[in-house]
């Protein structure tokens, strides 16, 4: 790699794409003392404590310590979009804000909530997980069991099917990325694998699914593939190195790592080996693919190779023409991202990101990008392409590929069109 | 074909060493589940099979739904299920190869078994499991006649409900391949 000087002139940059791209090499180097951080390109700085004025906080005490943290008020703002359903208000999603976060792990409190008849206040001194089915000895856990199994933890993302649905309208909704896009979030799971407790209640050999079922109002349940459950599911306990939330299952959920959402039911509460698909509700009438030709895919469970720029995005406004970092998130459910390629001509040229250690398997992947804007209309895309070689689409190759009925597993490049003033925007390119 | 023959004898005699040996990625835990009763677990696996398994005794007909849908379901799917505010459950038929296919249970729903599922577990939104067998099978009964699929004086029970051909079923297709 060649080395490039300590204080190259702007002007000098190698750009590696149309409208401004510059080599990736930048965020290797000393691309960030350049060029800034991500997130603050769009922030006003309150100059009260600018030099040569001596902050207040230095002439003062600070606040006492505390029992468990909370983050600063001015942070107050960053918060999860919820939006329940009329008369069941614990039935909807709120959606994890991408454009205020940065790194890949999601905090425990802003990530993602699907509920299907509200959160669920469990005792974990109560609470059962019972094995039966076709097994030869049906067995029931309490916490204090399964606390005392070998965990394991993995850095993973959690995406529900229905993310980025609005995109398939016939307008480009206008909203922020995770108004958009906020139905994925990354945490650090541990818990039991599956497969130990399967192998100890001894699965039959006709056994070949199991049905997962929630303590939840909504008894949510999903049939999940028994292979699927030996490859790499676990009971999680912790997000994040604390105990689940309650609204992402508390005490105990299923996680299946690079599948639909749905699936990884929360509270769980139940496992049924079977020998074939349930055939729940959700898994039938709701978390299925309508094709054109009116043929309805059922179990379609892996989330597809996806990408989108966080930062700049959707109802932000840049702050005049000049060196920024582009940063997004990329992810596949079937592996490790290998490459993010970002245009800022509306995918005429691309340039290969930078990719942040670091890219795990089936984890959201932090990609970033030097971008010198020139201040005039641009139009902002990222193609993910995972470790199997499969390709990000456009949206116009996705939405001919499923027809205009499909609610599920949309996965398009996202295009964010940044306006001469600087108000970027969702825009169909 | 001799030789692929041989090549094939080869390759099951490796499959079978394969077999017998598999190699497991997780250890062994500590055997700390308690075994199950069969009255716990009948108090628990409350989950329908599509071929009726787990169907609980009990009865019911349309016009015995009609009632307890007019008190408990009607404010939020409508008369006669039009939907709204949530879902529609009736009509949709020959929506689904447009571009604006309806899916309701008539239209869409693969399963009748689910439905009983459904409604037992999960309905009335504001009292889930409050419903009693014979209410949930006149529930069933109720829609699926609503939506033209069995007879209004029909009646729904572990043996009747099972076998519903419900109409779109042979539109549904797995995509799951076993690794």
């Amino acid at each position: 790699m060649t080395r490039r000087p300590k204080y190259a002139e702007p002007d000098s940059l190698e750009t590696v794409a149309g409208n401004g791209l510059l080599h990736r090499r930048l965020f290797l180097s000393r691309g960030a003392a350049l060029l800034g951080a991500g997130g603050a390109l769009l922030t006003a700085r309150p100059a009260a404590a600018a030099p040569p004025e001596v902050p207040a906080s230095m002439k003062t005490p600070g606040a006492p310590l505390s029992g468990y943290g909370e983050r600063s008020p001015h942070e107050a703002s960053v918060q999860r979009a919820a939006a329940g359903q009329p008369g069941a208000p614990g039935t909807g999603s709120s959606r994890t804000p991408l454009e205020s976060l940065e790194g890949i792990i999601t905090p425990s409190s802003l990530h993602f909530e699907r509920c299907h008849n509200g959160v669920p206040d469990i005792d974990p001194a109560e609470h059962r997980v019972l094995i039966h089915g076709l097994v030869e000895r049906p067995l029931i856990f309490d916490l204090d069991a399964l606390s005392r199994y070998p965990l394991v933890s993995r850095i993973q993302f959690l995406e529900c099917s229905g993310n980025s649905a609005a995109l398939n309208g016939a307008e480009p909704p206008q909203q922020t990325a995770g108004g958009l896009h906020g139905l994925v979030s990354c945490s650090d799971w541990t818990g039991v694998p599956l497969a130990i407790l399967l192998d100890e209640a001894g699965v039959k050999p006709e056994g070949k699914w199991l049905l997962a079922e929630g303590a939840d109002a909504a008894g949510m349940s999903r049939s999940v593939p028994l292979a699927k459950a030996y490859d790499d599911a676990i009971l999680a306990l912790y997000q994040n190195g604390e105990r689940l939330r309650p609204s992402n299952g508390y005490p105990v959920r299923l996680f299946l790592p690079g599948y639909e959402g749905n699936m990884n039911v929360k509270w769980l509460r139940r496992i049924k080996v079977t020998a074939a698909p349930t055939m729940t509700k959700d898994e039938t009438s709701k978390y299925s693919d309508l094709q054109p030709d009116g043929k309805a895919l059922l179990f379609t469970f892996p989330m597809e190779v996806k990408s989108l720029i966080t930062s700049p995005s959707g109802m932000q406004k840049m702050r005049g023409p000049g060196l920024y970092q582009i940063s997004g998130l990329a992810w596949s459910g079937f592996g490790k991202i290998r490459r993010v390629e970002v245009s800022a001509d509306g995918g005429k040229s691309w340039g290969e990101a930078a990719l942040d250690e670091p890219v795990l398997s089936k984890a959201l992947t932090r990609f970033r990008m030097a971008w010198r804007w020139s201040g005039g209309p641009s139009v902002l895309q990222s193609r993910a392409i995972d470790e199997h070689g499969t390709v990000q689409p456009t949206r116009a190759t996705l939405l001919a590929a499923r027809g205009p009925q499909f609610r599920y597993h949309y996965n398009a490049i996202q295009s964010w069109s940044v306006a001469a003033a600087g108000d970027v925007s969702n825009v169909y390119a | 074909m001799r030789s692929a023959g041989l090549v094939s004898a080869l390759l099951c005699a490796w499959c079978g060493v394969a077999l017998a040996q598999p190699a497991k990625k997780h250890p062994a835990g500590p055997n700390l589940g308690v075994p199950a009763t069969s009255e716990q677990v009948a108090g628990w696996d409350v989950s329908i099979a599509p071929d009726g398994a787990g169907l609980p005794p009990g009865s019911g007909t349309a016009a015995q739904g009609a009632a307890v849908y007019a008190s408990k379901c009607l404010a939020c799917h409508g008369e006669n299920g039009a939907g709204k505010p949530n879902d529609q459950l009736v009509g949709g038929q020959g929506t689904l190869g447009t571009p604006n296919a309806v899916r309701t249970v008539g239209s869409y729903w693969p399963y009748a078994t689910t439905l009983f599922d459904y409604i037992r577990r999960a309905m009335p939104v504001v009292a889930p499991q409050s419903l009693s067998n014979d209410e949930v099978y006149a529930l069933t009964a109720y829609l699926l006649s609503l939506n033209g699929v069995i007879p209004d004086d029909a009646v729904m029970n572990a043996t009747t409900l099972p076998k519903v051909a419900m109409p779109n079923r042979a539109n549904f297709v797995s995509a799951y391949k076993k690794p």
